[in-house]
């Protein structure tokens, strides 16, 4: 038996997790430095698996299969897709940033109680959720991934309640109120789609009799498994709205806003960048394979909810006076492009959506972690409050700057290159969605630039005179984000590669071809 | 005329005395009841006659190895095959050994030692004249505040009596699902529910309001009693016998020598259907169901929580296992009028439960309905009629009772001067004090609420997948819709407990004894195991779900 990779990936940061936890509460540094080695190590683990990954062999690789509760028909069932890979590499590289970006975030502000480990519980909880992510990634058994997809929520919400943003307009009990707020809202908006979810899944169980999905996949490939067409409708119905609400689409989006507001940076970077994949990832590989007729008979509403999270996502940006939440609202209409790239069915639609994941992940967590940083020196996350920074801190002016290039899809810049296949993909079939598409980039482009024009541009306001600019720690954490950002904005290749193959499979899943360049057809 | 002439004219030769049998009793495959149901009268003769000092450690002692004789006992029965192919009807018919009786006789007895354990906790409340005290009251037959309590204090009395009325009550709960006659299910029914009638009443602190509870809870329930019983009379006038096999054959007409007696009356419907409808009243009561749930939470609230952890555990366990074999075995005829009325008393049940808890304040009360919302949730694995649904509820149950035990286990460590801080308002900030307590009563409301990865969640899937297959899909979609609404009043108490400040006069946590820990810790260990790794019980639940007739 060759050794249980995938398995490994996840299980190193659920034990470091444990680990994590259970150091003494006055060694707090030694929890921080065993978090950030633990998850370095999974990076490598996670790296190893890249390479291991072959992008011309079988669809799944790497599997791992073993009983688990025949009962219920479920099996502990691994494996990757090259779309699995890359979320898993994205997840397994951020995790490292957020943990040296939160620092200092959970460092406990009162020395009371001896046995109050705020600091222990932060890490252990990024890293639990780490683990969760990477297993609902490798998971192949719809119940298994079930099982993460829900169980990542509750390490989640005490991520956002227990760990809030300091930097608070209002006092400190106003603080906590809406910070529990917050949490309870991320946490019953998940869980109402996870247990709508869980009824599909029931569902799907007594058509299918297992829940495997590449059994269920292949049945329905070859014809042995016959779904009534209302009966896959409901089923694709009961999984997509639960995925609807973690990616998040409009109208289910309305508890990021307050999620990402009121949780630290990094938090919010774990939300954004790294959760809320699951919820795109599992339309790709649960809907469409699945529920591939359904998928067709749903794809004109789901793409003009995706549309309208495009545009609507981007003018609530424009509108915004909080830093972080206008990059939450930022995320609501690059989720749109992400869904709209998923449904518009063509290969160029689908690769660049799944590069729109890493892409977006990689841009996000630039620009909210430099955002974390600028808000922990001024302490407030009003726009209204900075101005004239790049004066007084240039470096850290100019990270934000190239972090804000990237969401607004600058050419040379990764986020670019996904956002085109996106909308080529999506003219090619719908050429008015892909039209109407257009204008998120161009209100991007509004509420980026004038994001970066009140706070970092003009005079220096008082209060940010004496800003620091990025120290050590920061510039360690933003620099490999920026490189990242370049250089797979002029070389995407290595990603494509990887993801190209795991398309093509899910296009014939759902039996659709792309359609041949009009002026081909027209000779 | 002779005299042997005379003397026939009034009288005639009787026939030859017929013989009566003996009854016969399998005493080997009884005597998990019997040890109890022994153990509880010796408990009472040791009530009579040990010295008041070494009252407490004979009477932990005596239940402690009587329950865990009887466990034993079980698991042999079980190993022996009664639990599968040698499944039988004893003691001339009054009684079924099969699977679900031997698995959920199997669950009382681990509940009812668990409950023992925190029945038996004396460091948690403060010392009083120099004794240690548990939750019971000192004397319960002196009136709250009179002189007669205070010295009834004063001299360290406490109410030893609680042990035997446990035993007595185990072992009511221990014939009621395996009952195969409606009379021996009718005396089981009084033989639990009177020791639960008295030992509600027994609180040490809040006497009154322990008071104010048994007297609710007895008056509702003799008046379940009474419908029990009229509907049994309605049933035996329907069928001409209390026994279930012969109920069951008249219901599917298959039933051949009737006694011609009682040819004019058998078979009439109206005493099938109004008969059943109130034994089904009885036993719907006895689970929590809405609409006959109204005792629960005045109940839970006011008993002396040990008492309502073991209550809402193995009582559940008990009506539902007796529920299990009058709708499969009894009445599996009558299903298509029983399944509709089932249904709607399972979607008022669950919708009902979770609604309503969400108003709650206090934390006895919040699990009162949320145990009605598990009541609801349980009936749609009992509506599935397959054999599924059958072991579904039973791994259900066990799952459950050993959360509720747990649970309220914890709810008696959270004090302040008052004696338990049960407003949830005090709770606030519970995990800034105590981490460890707040994540372990976390983890039970968790399981609660059917979060992945606890028992909670496997339990819950079994039941749903049982209804979905068992035809009642539009059940699943109510259950998860109760399910979401339900979690947000779990989630409501680990937001007070973790994200609210604490506050300065708030209640503190007791260092508990072993007892307690015990009761506690095997609560958290199996809501963990059932999640993570369930094979195992689904299978023993699977084999055991197959009732004998």
């Amino acid at each position: 038996m060759s050794f249980p990779l995938l398995t490994a990936t996840a299980a190193l940061p659920a034990l470091g997790a444990i680990a994590t936890a259970a150091v003494p509460a006055a060694r707090r540094t030694a929890a921080k430095w065993l978090a950030l080695l633990v998850s370095l190590a999974t990076l490598v683990l996670a790296l190893v698996v890249l390479v291991r990954f072959d992008p011309g062999g079988d669809r799944y690789q790497l599997t791992e299969s073993h009983a688990w509760i025949a009962d219920f028909g479920v099996r502990y069932e691994l494996g990757v897709d090259g779309i699995g890979v890359a979320l898993i590499a994205l997840t397994a590289l951020l995790i490292p940033f957020v943990i040296l970006a939160g620092w200092h975030d959970a460092d406990p502000q009162e020395t009371g109680s001896t046995r109050w480990r705020p600091t222990q519980g932060f890490f252990a909880l990024i890293l639990a959720v780490e683990a969760m992510v990477i297993l609902s990634f490798e998971a192949t058994d719809v119940f298994l991934f079930y099982i993460f997809f829900e169980a990542m929520l509750i390490p989640m919400y005490f991520l956002i309640g227990g760990f809030g943003d300091r930097a608070h307009a209002g006092t400190d009990e106003n603080a906590a109120a809406q910070r529990s707020y917050a949490a309870v809202k991320f946490l019953l908006y998940n869980l109402v789609g996870g247990l709508i979810m869980l009824a599909a899944v029931i569902g799907l169980y007594v058509v299918a009799g297992n829940f495997s999905l590449q059994e269920i996949a292949e049945a329905r490939a070859n014809g042995t498994l016959d779904m009534a067409t209302n009966t896959e409708r409901w089923l694709f119905l009961g999984f997509f709205f639960a995925f609807a609400v973690k990616a998040p689409l409009w109208p289910l989006h309305t508890w990021l806003p307050n999620a990402m507001g009121e949780a630290t940076a990094p938090v919010a970077v774990l939300i954004t960048a790294v959760v809320d994949k699951v919820g795109t990832f599992a339309m790709l590989r649960f809907c469409l394979q699945l529920f591939p007729e359904a998928s067709k008979w749903a794809t004109p509403v789901i793409l003009v909810l995706a549309l309208i999270s495009i545009v609507y996502g981007a003018l609530l940006a424009v509108g915004q006076r909080d830093i972080k939440r206008l990059v939450a609202y930022a995320s609501i209409s690059h989720f749109g492009f992400i869904i709209m790239g998923i449904f518009a069915m063509t290969s160029q639609g689908q690769s660049g959506a799944t590069l729109y994941m890493v892409n977006h992940g990689i841009s996000t967590a630039a620009l909210m972690l430099v955002a974390g940083f600028l808000i922990s020196r001024r302490g407030s996350r009003l726009i209204a409050d900075y101005g004239g920074v790049q004066k007084v801190a240039p470096v850290l002016a100019g990270t934000f700057l190239i972090g804000g290039l990237a969401t607004l899809s600058l050419p040379g810049l990764a986020p670019f290159v996904s956002e085109f296949l996106v909308l080529v993909g999506t003219f090619t079939r719908y050429p008015v969605i892909g039209i109407i598409a257009t204008f998120g980039i161009v209100l991007a482009a509004l509420y980026t630039l004038v994001l970066y024009q009140r706070t970092m541009t003009g005079p220096v306001k008082p209060e940010v005179s004496a800003m620091p600019d990025l120290r050590v720690r920061e510039l360690v954490v933003v620099a490999p984000l920026i490189a990242l950002l370049i250089f797979l904005g002029v070389f995407p290749k290595p990603v494509t590669e990887i993801v190209n193959p795991a398309v093509e499979h899910t296009m014939s899943d759902v039996q659709k071809q792309d359609p041949k360049p009009e002026v081909e057809a027209a000779k | 005329m002779s005299a042997v002439a005379v003397h026939s004219l009034w009288t005639m030769a009787a026939d030859p005395i017929e013989k009566i049998d003996a009854p016969k009793i399998e005493y080997g495959q009884l005597s998990p009841t019997l040890i109890v149901i022994g153990a509880a009268i010796i408990g009472v003769l040791v009530e009579a006659f040990v010295p008041r000092k070494s009252r407490y450690y004979a009477q932990v002692f005596l239940s402690v190895v009587a329950l865990a004789a009887a466990f034993a006992a079980v698991i042999g029965l079980a190993a022996g095959g009664y639990g599968t192919t040698k499944a039988k009807i004893a003691a001339m018919g009054a009684i079924a050994v099969d699977g679900p009786a031997l698995f959920l006789q199997g669950t009382i007895l681990l509940a009812g030692l668990l409950a023992v354990f925190t029945f038996a906790e004396r460091r948690l409340d403060p010392v009083a004249h120099g004794n240690r005290v548990d939750s019971f009251a000192a004397q319960a037959a002196s009136v709250p505040g009179s002189d007669s309590e205070k010295a009834a204090v004063k001299a360290g009395f406490t109410t030893t009596e609680a042990y035997p009325l446990l035993l007595f009550a185990v072992g009511g709960m221990l014939i009621f699902p395996s009952a195969n006659d409606l009379l021996t299910l009718f005396i089981a029914l009084e033989v639990f529910s009177l020791p639960l009638y008295l030992l509600c009443a027994v609180a040490r602190r809040k006497r009154i309001m322990s008071q104010e509870a048994a007297v609710k809870y007895f008056l509702l329930g003799a008046f379940a009693s009474a419908f029990t019983l009229f509907g049994i009379a309605l049933l035996y006038g329907y069928a001409g016998s209390v026994s279930y096999a012969t109920i069951a054959q008249v219901v599917d007409g298959s039933i051949e020598n009737v006694n011609p007696a009682l040819a004019d009356t058998m078979g009439n419907d109206a005493l099938l259907l109004i008969g059943a409808a109130m034994v089904v009243m009885g036993l719907l009561f006895k689970v929590g169901a809405v609409p006959f749930h109204m005792w629960t939470p005045d109940v839970y609230q006011g008993a002396p929580t040990p008492v309502t952890g073991f209550m809402a555990a193995a009582t559940k366990v008990a009506a539902f296992g007796a529920l299990l074999r009058l709708l499969y075995v009894v009445l599996p005829g009558l299903r298509w009028d029983w399944r509709p009325v089932m249904w709607a008393v399972a979607i008022v049940t669950m919708l009902g439960g979770a609604i309503v808890a969400i108003t709650q304040t206090d934390i006895k009360r919040l699990l009162a309905y949320s145990s009605i919302a598990h009541a609801g949730f349980i009936l749609a694995g009992v509506i599935a009629t397959t054999a599924d649904g059958v072991s579904s509820v039973l791994f259900y149950l066990a799952a459950y009772s050993f959360v509720t035990i747990g649970a309220f286990a914890v709810v008696t460590l959270v004090r302040d001067a008052g004696g338990e801080a049960t407003h949830l308002s005090k709770w606030a900030g519970l995990g800034r004090r105590s981490p460890l307590v707040a994540a372990v009563f976390a983890v039970f409301l968790l399981a609660f609420a059917g979060i992945p990865l606890t028992s909670g969640f496997a339990g819950k899937f079994a039941v749903f997948k049982a209804a979905a297959e068992g035809g009642a899909g539009a059940l699943v979609v109510v259950g998860v819709i109760s399910s979401a609404i339900a979690a947000f009043f779990y989630i409501r108490v680990i937001v007070l407990m973790f994200f609210s400040e604490p506050k300065p006069e708030g209640p503190t946590v007791a260092v508990p004894s072993p007892l307690t820990m015990t009761a506690i810790g095997v609560g958290v260990a199996v809501t963990l195991v059932l999640g993570v790794a369930p094979q195992y019980f689904l299978e023993l639940a699977g084999q055991a779900g197959v009732f004998v007739r």
